[in-house]
């Protein structure tokens, strides 16, 4: 009996071998080098029914504890929504789930159309006119901005804010180590969070290639000085890069409109699980110049018409800029990126709309806003460190005993707790960073303050 | 023969509208969203946005457009998909819902590791399956794709030689490689050295020593390589390079051809990439999330990213473990993509030691059943002789110079009967190639019907090339002016509104 997911039995296989004067299959692997065969087979279990894989996997599975089990305030990067019933089952239609990259336009229009309009999308959403089909997720994105900014000014100085997810750092450090950029990094005020903007003066220089910040920044806090960033990294030359949390942009002024030249992020948040941290959906977007334009990384879909002149249609465009055309000048080594999570992305965006996008943005903030104003009551907890407006996070310090031991105990009363910041940022003391979406219910956010307040008391 | 007609949603003279075309400004939505506490938000009136030109529609207008959208798209479902080198094999339905499951899709990667204990252990135990199958003594499960594992695959190179005192600045890679390899060596920082194939399709050994030096750090191989067949002299490849110093690496993108039959670390290989979504099933998408794991030899496992997941036997749990001086940092945010490793896994689990030997069996013989049919020497010939492994590559020259009907022409002629056509133009070194890789999931009925379909473009290349020209009629849409496009490109709906006469 051959595998039920081979079609051809062995009498067919045998009548292909015989076709071709063969007998036996192993005269087609003639050519393997005999020390090279494995001899006794693959030491993997044998092949398991269905329902096994099935009763073993759940039972593996069964070991964790979902978030809509238990409730969780955990963000930083990838944030918990709920994804509309729809949404999904179009990402699971298989016409998109189980096709290839669209190289043919003619038989993948339905593909490539809905590509077009997750680019067109999120240039709406970051106010730039291009954005690309994906990158792997925000860091990768950030790795590729940094050389792509590199490139376009011919600088190899990067400036990014201290504050950052440490991960993200480290990504940023190896799409760096290529080129030998120049990472430099600007502090930020105690009090409020907002980057140094003397430090940061200081740093823009003209070989400084491009300046990036983040809004939302990694810990929660707005970043209110934005024009003024813009000037001083245009004023020498240098490219405005910005990473988002695209949820937000629902209520927050779109960093196009605030000079940024490359805008970056997350995308997860629209309509994707959180699936413990991937697949994630990496945002790409610049303005549409030409001297941009050429340096993007990634797929690009473009809009053209039928050699006939008669229909409108869709097509990847600009590909000499890629590695199959280009090699080793090419603008990325991107081929596969994530584009079913982008059409998720379209679908959630084309759903919620402006208003939806909106008031899904301000739940968010305002379970935020709720949710520090009742923990701050508690007498060892400083919510948040930081004097700024917040989104959707905010960093919360404990000042009697460690975030660690906070955790447990929360663990215990039926909640995930935020995320530890010590290894990240050790100068906030024992902090964590929380997250609230729409996910969170007022009895989920009443249940956690008095959970932190019993902890405390103890 | 098959008769075939893609759905063709139109409407004047474009398809299915852009959702920027549709519906009625003015209040329309899909979803209603929970309310929330209500409480005061305090963002500075000059952060706040004053409009977003997105479009707004029902629910039912936005399913009925991406599902008019979804038929407009051909997929390995429908038919065969005999893409070289991208290995579009049947995408097992249970493993979808494995994913779904509410202890994937709903586990945020923070989670303390008591909680993601199921999580920790299907990839611990994903990654000691990919070790066995390719003969490396650890993996690294971060990679999202192909292309991302041959980057974080130079990042160990760079990171080995650093930790010698080495400076070495040159990757070897064959004329017939991916295009990704120069571009992943690149980013990276190396110099490409290119060396030719010979006569027979494989790397030049003397080409090659010629090109060996102590300036070189890898050499990048494909193997079977992309013209299908395997590199048999790898034995003599690999010394040549240890024996300088340098290191191997092995792009997986067509370890269907061997898997179950040969393993990359046994033929001395230093560093492997494997595509889940390619050799191990799991759904491309129309583009990703793929995977692209990474596995090293012992020598190379201190630099792997982190963090590394280890199995405490004593305590009987599974943990990260951050504490590696030695490592390159992160090549992404958090673990991988999580949710197509537990698709990896199912499918591994499904084929079992003998499935897997047994799909790279019939996807041999079913890429030699082409050849055999197809490489007549009168429409297509073969420029290297087999016996192929996973996939063939016939030229269409001798139709080309007889008719005038190229490679391109025949794949769009082939998309009117219902079927993918194969990549075309690559590798390179092929004049007027066709990359065909028909994959284990395939019957032979499949197979007679995309050799009679290619006879047919080819006789009729003869009778009526016009027909073949004006190729494709089927598709939702005729052919495209993808040269307009790149010259004049129009990449989103608010560039097009600028760009569009008045």
């Amino acid at each position: 009996m051959v595998h039920p997911y081979i079609p051809n039995s062995r009498e067919t296989r045998d009548q292909m071998l015989r076709e071709m004067g063969l007998s036996d299959v192993e005269e087609l692997f003639k050519d393997i080098p005999p020390e090279l065969r494995i001899k006794r087979g693959l030491d993997l279990p044998p092949a398991m029914p269905e329902l096994a894989v099935v009763n073993h996997v759940k039972s593996v599975l069964s070991k964790n504890l979902p978030f809509t089990k238990m409730p969780s305030f955990l963000g930083g990067g990838v944030w918990p929504h709920y994804v509309p019933a729809h949404v999904r089952q179009i990402v699971k239609r298989a016409e998109f789930l189980t096709s290839y990259t669209p190289y043919q336009p003619e038989t993948s229009q339905g593909m490539l159309q809905a590509l077009f309009e997750f680019q067109s999308l999120v240039a709406e959403l970051v106010g730039l006119e291009v954005a690309n089909a994906s990158m792997y997720d925000w860091a990768t994105s950030l790795g590729e901005a940094a050389l792509m900014s590199a490139r376009v000014t011919g600088r190899s100085k990067f400036i990014l804010p201290k504050i950052i997810s440490k991960d993200r750092l480290s990504v940023l450090e190896n799409y760096a180590a290529g080129p030998s950029l120049e990472l430099v990094e600007v502090d930020y005020d105690r009090e409020t969070g907002q980057v140094d903007l003397d430090q940061l003066a200081r740093k823009v220089d003209d070989n400084t290639a491009g300046v990036y910040i983040e809004n939302p920044s990694y810990l929660g806090f707005l970043e209110t000085q934005v024009d003024e960033i813009a000037e001083l990294a245009h004023s020498k030359g240098a490219l405005f890069v910005v990473g988002v949390n695209p949820i937000s942009l629902g209520l927050l002024r779109a960093p196009g409109d605030y000079g940024a030249d490359i805008v970056i992020g997350e995308g997860q948040p629209l309509g994707n699980p959180v699936s413990f941290g991937g697949p994630t959906l990496g945002i790409f977007a610049c303005r549409g110049e030409q001297r941009l334009l050429r340096q993007l990384p990634g797929r690009l879909i473009g809009m053209t018409k039928t050699v006939d002149g008669k229909d409108r249609g869709f097509c990847m465009v600009l590909q000499t800029r890629e590695q199959h055309i280009r090699r080793e000048k090419a603008t990325s080594n991107i081929c596969s990126n994530e584009a079913l999570c982008a059409v998720a992305a379209a679908v959630y965006l084309a759903t919620l709309g402006p208003r939806g996008l909106r008031e899904l943005a301000e739940v968010c903030a305002a379970n935020a806003s709720y949710l520090m104003k009742q923990l701050s009551q508690i007498e060892g907890i400083k919510v948040p460190l930081f004097k700024s407006p917040h989104f959707n996070e905010f960093t919360m310090q404990c000042t009697r005993g460690s975030i660690s031991w906070l955790n447990a105990e929360l663990l215990k009363r039926g909640f995930h707790g935020g995320k530890p910041l010590r290894r990240e940022f050790p100068e906030l003391g024992e902090a964590a960073l929380l997250c609230t979406t729409e996910l969170h219910t007022k009895e989920n956010l009443d249940g956690f303050v008095e959970a932190v307040r019993k902890v405390m008391e103890g | 023969m098959m008769n075939y007609h893609q759905a063709r949603w139109i409407c004047e003279s474009c398809l299915e509208p852009l959702i920027f075309e549709m519906g009625n400004k003015g209040g329309s939505r899909g979803i209603l969203l929970p309310r929330g506490v209500g409480a005061e938000i305090n963002i500075p009136e000059k952060m706040l946005r004053k409009s977003l030109n997105i479009p707004e529609l029902s629910q039912p207008e936005v399913v009925r457009h991406y599902t008019r959208l979804s038929q407009m798209n051909f997929c390995v479902d429908t038919g065969f998909y005999p893409l070289g080198s991208c290995t579009m094999k049947y995408n097992p339905k249970v493993n979808e819902e494995l994913a779904d499951l509410d202890e994937v899709a709903n586990i945020h990667p923070d989670q303390d590791e008591g909680t993601v204990q199921g999580a920790l252990e299907i990839m611990y135990r994903l990654e000691r399956l990919l070790c066995e199958i390719t003969g490396m003594s650890k993996m690294c499960l971060q990679p999202s794709a192909g292309a991302h594992g041959e980057f974080l695959g130079m990042l160990l190179v760079r990171a080995y030689f650093r930790a010698r005192g080495e400076t070495r600045k040159e990757v070897i890679i064959p004329d017939s490689a991916h295009g990704t390899n120069f571009a992943s060596a690149g980013m990276a920082g190396f110099n490409v050295v290119v060396v030719p194939s010979n006569n027979r399709g494989r790397v030049d050994l003397e080409a090659l020593r010629a090109a060996v030096s102590e300036k070189t750090a890898a050499l990048m191989m494909t193997n079977p390589n992309t013209l299908g067949l395997f590199e048999d002299e790898i034995l003599e490849i690999s010394k040549m390079v240890h024996d300088a110093g340098g290191l191997l690496y092995y792009d997986g993108a067509n370890l269907n051809g061997i898997i179950g039959k040969a393993r990359p670390g046994d033929m001395g290989f230093d560093i492997v990439h494997l595509n889940l979504h390619k050799t191990f099933s799991t759904p491309h998408g129309g583009g990703g999330p793929g995977s692209g794991p990474v596995g090293v030899a012992e020598k190379l496992e201190e630099f792997l990213p982190v963090p590394v997941i280890e199995y405490d036997e004593e305590q009987g749990r599974f943990w990260l473990n951050y504490n590696r001086p030695h490592s390159i940092g992160k090549i992404k945010s958090f673990f991988g993509n999580f949710g197509v490793l537990v698709k990896a896994y199912a499918y591994i689990l499904s084929m079992g030691a003998d499935g897997l030997k047994e799909a790279a069996e019939a996807a041999v013989i079913n890429a030699n059943y082409l050849m055999h049919k197809l490489a007549d020497g009168k429409s297509f010939k073969v420029n290297y002789d087999g016996p192929c492994k996973h996939e063939v590559v016939l030229s269409a020259e001798p139709l080309k110079r007889e008719t005038g009907v190229t490679a391109r022409d025949v794949v769009k002629r082939l998309l009117d009967f219902g079927l993918h056509p194969p990549t075309y133009y690559f590798p390179p070194i092929v004049p007027e190639a066709l990359m065909i890789e028909p994959t284990e999931t395939e019957s032979k009925e499949e197979l007679d019907r995309f050799i009679a379909a290619m006879k047919a473009v080819a006789q009729e290349a003869r009778t009526d090339p016009g027909r073949v020209k004006a190729a494709p009629t089927a598709t939702a849409i005729g052919r495209l002016d993808e040269t307009r496009a790149s010259r004049e490109p129009i990449l989103s709906w608010r560039m097009y509104q600028r760009l569009k006469p008045k």
